[in-house]
């Protein structure tokens, strides 16, 4: 948010449009992540997708097992179907693998992802879990829209399919950026040598399909993003239905108390 | 109750304090919109003792477990969440209130002879309240913190000479680390807290002994009293009239308050930094390190100072500068008026370009020199430089010469007569 801020205010004082891209660097759009922190299911669903695919080697160490009553899940639900190395109920997310050996065996430690929704957003997220891309010149094998050249591999390529890179080459930015706005979802405007502009997009490898449909992956995605936001603030839900509630009061109180001041201040000649 | 009262009286003078410092002070009546901030202020200082208080409870001042003792707090802390975010808005929140409360100095003159003290104890609370937002932004133990903290204390050691033994001296080490976090734990919880309340008392005091000034500008003191209730003729009671009407202030402003820390307490970035939820780092330096926002006019005025003679210590000088010119205010203004109401246009102008100044200085502050790119290489003067640095540049100027420059336009302005009563 803070960052569109600051793009906008700065297209406005420099006068250009939304691709406004200085010499030599890129510009990324983002789809909107559909995630709902009140959709108890998709947050239910989330869960499962995060125990079973990040869980491994990703910790969300201040994040308790007993806190997804929360999303509506039960102790024994959680006993039984997300926790596979803890026991206790109370115990955080944590991971077997040290940060000195993760490093050793990716480069660099995966990330905490407790407070990770704070830090990149739900958008960012959900467009990274899109972003991913196979790519022959990187040593993992692939490569991301969002965050090129990631140390992390794209642990879920069999169920999108390993995608791939599509770019589109102008000679000109103007019909670089049209092109790029009309696209739908995540797109990524970048110059190219020569004076020339790419629009690059992730998009499904006819020969190379997943074991699920585009729709279904995204959805998928969705729903893991919209658990990490409920994972970063867990509180969140609680936190916006107190303020309502706050806001009321003290709507009344200002009737009530603003009545007393017109009361006390009639006897003030003007 | 009376003789309660009575019985304390004889061995400790309450009334006569609560009367001299509110219960029978009179203020001019016709205070306006920008007269609540000065109680604002006060309520916030309250609010984030008590929180802070709380706060201190569950939090660990410990490098290797600050980070997570704040995770702790907004999760497993009973109402934690709220606490934090009542003090992290709080932060902010003060600053807002403190910079409209100086603004409605500036604008009715409220530095003015007799109240040069009232001015530079406000002065005082506010770098005061500087050093314990900054010390406080170390605590959260992210990278925002960490970094930060390390462009400010790499300040000092511009300093000729002393330099860099004063940046270990601060830090306790050779980087910031988990000293650094000890004694800034302390100078936050402790420290500053007991000098803020301190200079606050004195504030409240000499305003009280002079009496406060108002939208006109006009001495109440000086004018005859009302036949009936002895009183000037446009003083009342504080007490109940601005008791009341600040409690209307107080809830507009708890209203706004509550909006903010529960609909959207990151504030788009500037209250929470996103990148103050990743554990400070002492081996990656983040790409983008700026200052909370409202430090940021400083630090524009501080990257806008070119480097001289291999140092840039001139940035530094300059920017205490800009902070101290404000305890000069009361001898650099030389205007026949006090108020804006009755100042002449050079005066207005030259408020207005300040203001403007310290708005764009701020947004300056926030983003990379880099934001709008260079001018091209052939212009003169300006070719090749930063656009961004080139205009903070100018508005550094305008914001120096706004008090360089005020015993020349203040004393030349065309003013209005000021009127025997207010309006």
């Amino acid at each position: 948010m803070k960052k569109t801020f600051l793009t906008v205010v700065a297209a406005l004082l420099v006068g250009t449009g939304t691709f406004a891209i200085a010499s030599g660097g890129a510009d990324l759009r983002l789809a909107p992540a559909p995630a709902h922190r009140l959709d108890a299911e998709s947050l239910q669903r989330g869960a499962r997708n995060f125990v079973n695919y990040c869980l491994n080697c990703h910790s969300a160490q201040f994040m308790r097992f007993e806190r997804l009553q929360d999303i509506g899940l039960t102790e024994d639900q959680i006993k039984d179907n997300l926790m596979f190395g803890a026991d206790k109920i109370g115990a955080t997310m944590t991971v077997a693998m040290t940060p000195a050996e993760a490093a050793k065996w990716f480069g660099v430690a995966p990330p905490d992802l407790s407070v990770i929704s704070r830090v990149r957003g739900t958008d960012w997220l959900y467009n990274y879990m899109l972003g991913f891309y196979a790519d022959s010149k990187s040593t993992t094998g692939w490569n991301n829209l969002v965050f090129p050249s990631v140390a992390m591999p794209h642990v879920l390529w069999e169920l999108s399919g390993p995608n791939r890179l599509v770019e589109q080459e102008f000679d000109d930015h103007g019909k670089a950026a049209a092109a790029a706005i009309a696209v739908k979802g995540l797109v990524r405007l970048a110059s190219a040598p020569g004076g020339k502009w790419i629009v690059q997009q992730v998009d499904t490898d006819p020969n190379a399909p997943g074991t699920m449909q585009p729709a279904e992956y995204r959805a998928f995605a969705a729903d893991l993003v919209n658990f990490l936001d409920f994972v970063g603030e867990p509180t969140k839900n609680k936190r916006i239905s107190l303020g309502i509630i706050v806001l009321m009061y003290f709507v009344v109180l200002f009737a009530l108390v603003y009545a007393l001041k017109r009361m006390y201040w009639k006897d003030v000649p003007h | 109750m009376e003789k309660l009262l009575n019985w304390i009286d004889a061995r400790f003078p309450l009334t006569p304090l609560w009367e001299s410092q509110w219960g029978k002070y009179i203020a001019p009546k016709n205070f306006n919109f920008w007269y609540y901030f000065g109680s604002l202020a006060a309520l916030v200082l309250v609010m984030q003792i008590v929180t802070g208080i709380f706060l201190t409870m569950s939090y660990k001042p410990d490098a290797a477990k600050a980070f997570g003792s704040v995770e702790y707090i907004m999760r497993d802390v009973e109402w934690g969440w709220l606490i934090r975010y009542m003090h992290s808005t709080g932060a902010s929140m003060f600053f807002v209130v403190v910079y409209l409360h100086m603004f409605r100095g500036l604008m009715y003159g409220s530095y003015r002879k007799p109240r040069e003290l009232v001015w530079i104890f406000g002065c005082l609370i506010y770098l005061a309240l500087m050093g314990e937002a900054f010390f406080g932004y170390l605590l959260p133990w992210g990278q925002m913190s960490y970094w930060g903290a390390q462009v400010i204390v790499n300040l000092f050691s511009t300093v000729p000479f002393i330099g860099e033994g004063l940046g270990v001296w601060i830090r306790g080490d050779y980087t910031i680390s988990d000293a650094t976090l000890n004694r800034f734990f302390a100078f936050h919880v402790i420290a500053l807290p007991l000098v803020l309340i301190g200079l606050v008392a004195a504030h409240l005091m000499a305003l009280h002994e002079v009496g406060s000034s108002n939208p006109d500008g006009i001495e109440i003191k000086k004018q005859p009293k009302d036949a009936k209730t002895g009183l000037p003729l446009d003083g009342i009671y504080s007490h109940p009239y601005y008791t009341i009407k600040d409690l209307v202030g107080v809830v507009v402003f708890l209203f706004v308050f509550s909006i903010i820390m529960f609909f959207m307490p990151e504030m788009g970035g500037y209250f929470l930094e996103a990148n103050n939820f990743i554990p400070a780092d002492p081996l990656k330096t983040p790409e983008h390190i700026a200052p909370v926002w409202y430090f940021t006019p400083y630090y524009a005025i501080l990257r806008a100072v070119p480097s001289f003679l291999n140092s840039q210590f001139w940035g530094v000088l300059a920017m205490g500068a800009s902070v101290v010119l404000f305890f000069f205010l009361p001898w650099l203004d030389r205007g026949a008026v006090k108020s804006i109401r009755y100042r002449g246009t050079l005066y207005k102008a030259w408020l207005a370009a300040f203001v403007i100044s310290f708005l764009i200085l701020g947004y300056l502050g926030v983003v990379p020199v880099t934001v709008w790119g260079q001018f091209p290489d052939g212009w003169p003067l300006v070719g090749g430089a930063d656009k961004a640095t080139v205009l903070a540049r100018v508005l550094t100027v305008v914001y120096f010469l706004f008090f360089v420059l005020m015993p020349w336009y203040t004393a030349r302005d065309k003013t209005k007569p000021v009127p025997e009563r207010v309006r």
